[in-house]
């Protein structure tokens, strides 16, 4: 087992070199900005080969140098200044987004303790005692970017844009917040490599059943999985990512917060969207998925994939399959409307959250406490017990009747808003003034009175006076 | 841990760190009170908050420094903006004093209180070592905090909690409107009545261009096939086709 004295504790942080501490930073920096670059390409195949479209292909090879070009494009289009705007925090409004999301990524662990010229340092910026809540505390700061480049923009769109995102992650901010106190009771900490250090797995469970001690799963996204998926549903919400993509929805608000924005500014605002989706994939890889250990089956014969430079590629690997999960969902899901957002934040994963976390507290004290086996397996079925008669006294919902779809269309009242015919067939045109030879023929009865004629319905009877 | 053992004296460090954001501090709270502009003057406030932040990091309660950054900085301030900015853009304070002499007195007073609070520090910190940073933190930072919480000071947390709900509340109910049944709408109700006959669900189509007429006189197709007349812009003069002209011409050779 030598890879397991490898860990990096908090001890280990902290006595690097200062040209260390500088070429670390400068390394997270670069990591952040290629993974946009790259994270655009990525995510425009992938939403392109989803759509049954070839995608990037023109510049570079798979058009790997598109997001390269378009970024040269946009630094060069002219910068514009709406008259309305209020200039300085205009001015500043897109660079707090950017800034903070590279900010958060220094807490971020690569890997676990390797040898950069001669020195023995963790894969990591630093770390902290309360690391995971930099990353928190990182990503609210990020709203005040969007808020303030919507306010400052000095229009209507812009403001909704940015009223919105800020109600929005301040929602979502606390759901994800709660999600991550059952990472924090079971590992024991809150600095970001303890917790990659608490799912080194391989541990016995401490109770049995019948005699069989099993191995309890490592990976907190098993572990706790409730945790998990509720904070990869705020992760969508609070990067503002579609399906929960409302401060920019374009049905509505044009482009939302970043209306007004233009050439260098707009960039900095796509970047900052992209790192924070990099940051948090990199933090679900770390709080669920293990951080840099290698999965599983990896590990089962190869007892050194969890040393030196290794742990890198891991880590890469779990952080690429989480922003394809970002992509995916946004190739998939349309967008939600805004109160069934706000529903879901506050009425579904915030009382699911809480119920889980007392679970888990209670799950905890039985450990602790030392209860008989009898006594513990009371205790159990009689909280299952309750559960069971809850859910079976809970007053049904009564379900609706099914209606056929020529039902509901009979049903319309006279007068509504007429639809287009359900076999799709169009209609010919009541003003062709030849019928092409390969079209069908139109149905003229004697009467005249095709299904394309000129309406007869009281609406329409006067179009037809010149 | 490097925070708490740096915590016995002033290290290089710590002593950048403060006199970099202390003045920074100090101009934020300055221009605080003089930016004309609320949401300028929140956002001043904004940055006094992160240097708190930054100084109870640096005093080795990094806990209480990221839970001020998350909690004060980054929910309630921005609560605040959020209802400065429904107020408008371009609203200032007046300047015109309303009650007499109410600057001058609380000036008075500022400067009052200001001198109180330097005395008793100067008194307070003057060749005085800090003791008790090691106990506190012996067990980590946020097992420290989190062991007094709940056990020593449970009962003040809890009342202060109740203190908050019972605010919430009374927010809520003072800003709930209470509406009559029948005049509560939900969002299937106001998609019925979108689509109810006589409401016109969309934007209104433009005028129909089409490849046998580029004409904006042209009336648009509904989605059944027949025209409408909300297509064309009143001011147009009408032109339509004839009967004769509009119907569609059999070419089977009957």
């Amino acid at each position: 087992m030598r890879f397991l004295t490898q860990d990096p504790t908090l001890a280990d942080f902290g006595h690097d070199p200062w040209w260390l501490i500088l070429l670390k930073i400068v390394v997270a920096f670069i990591f952040g900005m290629s993974m946009i670059l790259l994270g655009v390409w990525f995510e425009r195949r992938v939403v392109a080969r989803m759509a049954v479209r070839p995608g990037l292909n023109q510049v570079g090879p798979f058009g790997l140098l598109q997001t390269l070009a378009d970024g040269i494009k946009g630094i060069l289009k002219e910068d514009l200044l709406p008259r309305t705007a209020d200039k300085v925090v205009f001015f500043f409004a897109p660079t707090v987004p950017a800034i903070f999301a590279l900010t958060a990524l220094s807490v971020i662990p690569f890997g676990p303790m390797v040898s950069i010229f001669g020195v023995q340092t963790p894969l990591q910026v630093t770390d902290v005692p309360v690391a995971v809540l930099v990353v928190l505390a990182c990503s609210a700061m990020g709203i005040y970017g969007i808020v303030l480049g919507g306010w400052a923009s000095g229009s209507t769109y812009p403001l909704l844009g940015g009223l919105r995102s800020s109600a929005q992650m301040i929602s979502y901010e606390v759901a994800m917040g709660l999600s991550i106190v059952a990472v924090f009771m079971t590992a024991g900490t809150m600095s970001t490599s303890g917790i990659v250090a608490a799912q080194a797995g391989g541990s016995e469970a401490s109770w049995s059943i019948f005699g069989w001690h099993p191995t309890v799963p490592s990976w907190y996204a098993i572990l706790l999985i409730p945790s998990f998926l509720i904070f990869v549903v705020s992760a969508f919400g609070e990067t503002n990512r579609a399906p929960f993509d409302l401060p920019e929805a374009e049905t509505e608000l044009v482009a939302g917060y970043m209306t007004e924005y233009s050439s260098i500014k707009f960039l900095l605002y796509l970047l900052s969207e992209y790192v924070a989706m990099v940051v948090m994939s990199s933090i679900i890889a770390t709080m669920f998925l293990g951080g840099w250990r290698a999965p599983w089956p990896i590990t089962a014969f190869w007892s050194g994939a969890n040393s030196g430079w290794w742990p890198l590629l891991w880590f890469l690997a779990k952080v690429v399959l989480l922003l394809f999960i970002f992509v995916w969902v946004r190739a998939t899901l349309p967008r939600l409307r805004y109160d069934q957002f706000m529903k879901l934040g506050w009425k579904v994963l915030l009382p699911v959250n809480l119920i889980w976390i007392l679970l888990l507290g209670g799950l905890r004290v039985m450990q602790d406490e030392q209860f008989s086996g009898r006594n513990r397996w009371l205790i159990i079925g009689g909280a299952v017990v309750a559960v069971l008669l809850v859910a079976l006294l809970w007053p049904a919902r009564k379900a609706e009747p099914k209606t056929t779809l020529e039902e509901q269309m009979s049903a319309r009242p006279s007068g509504s808003f007429p639809l287009p015919p359900l076999d799709l067939q169009v209609p010919p045109s009541p003003r062709a003034k030849r019928v092409v030879a390969e079209r069908r023929p139109a149905n003229v009865t004697a009467s005249g009175a095709g299904s394309g004629q000129v309406a007869d319905a009281d609406t329409d009877a006067d179009e037809k006076e010149v | 841990m490097s925070t708490v053992l740096a915590a016995a004296g002033v290290g290089a460090g710590e002593a950048w760190t403060f006199w970099i954001l202390g003045p920074l501090a100090i101009l934020a709270a300055l221009g605080m009170v003089v930016a004309r502009n609320a949401v300028h003057s929140a956002l001043w406030l904004v940055l006094v908050m992160l240097c708190l932040g930054v100084f109870y990091v640096v005093q080795a309660g990094p806990f209480i420094g990221l839970a001020q950054i998350i909690v004060y900085t980054g929910a309630i301030m921005m609560l605040f903006l959020f209802v400065l900015m429904l107020v408008g853009r371009d609203a200032s304070d007046s300047l015109i004093e309303v009650l007499r002499g109410q600057r001058l007195a609380a000036v008075a007073l500022g400067l009052g209180f200001a001198g109180l609070v330097g005395a008793a520090f100067f008194r307070a910190l003057d060749s005085r070592d800090a003791i008790g940073l090691a106990q506190a933190n012996a067990e980590g930072n946020v097992q420290g905090i989190a062991a007094s919480l709940f056990t020593r000071y449970v009962f003040a947390f809890e009342v202060t909690s109740a203190l908050l709900i019972a605010a919430a509340i009374g927010a809520m109910i003072l800003a709930h409107v209470e509406r009559h049944k029948d005049q509560k709408f939900t969002q299937p109700d106001l998609m019925r009545a979108r689509f109810a006959p006589g409401n016109y669900p969309g934007p209104k189509p433009g005028p129909g261009v089409y490849a046998t007429s580029t004409s904006v006189a042209t009336p648009g197709l509904l989605p059944d096939g027949r025209l409408s007349d909300r297509t064309i812009s009143p001011i147009l003069p009408k032109r339509e086709l004839t009967e004769a002209e509009s119907t569609p011409k059999a070419t089977e050779g009957r």
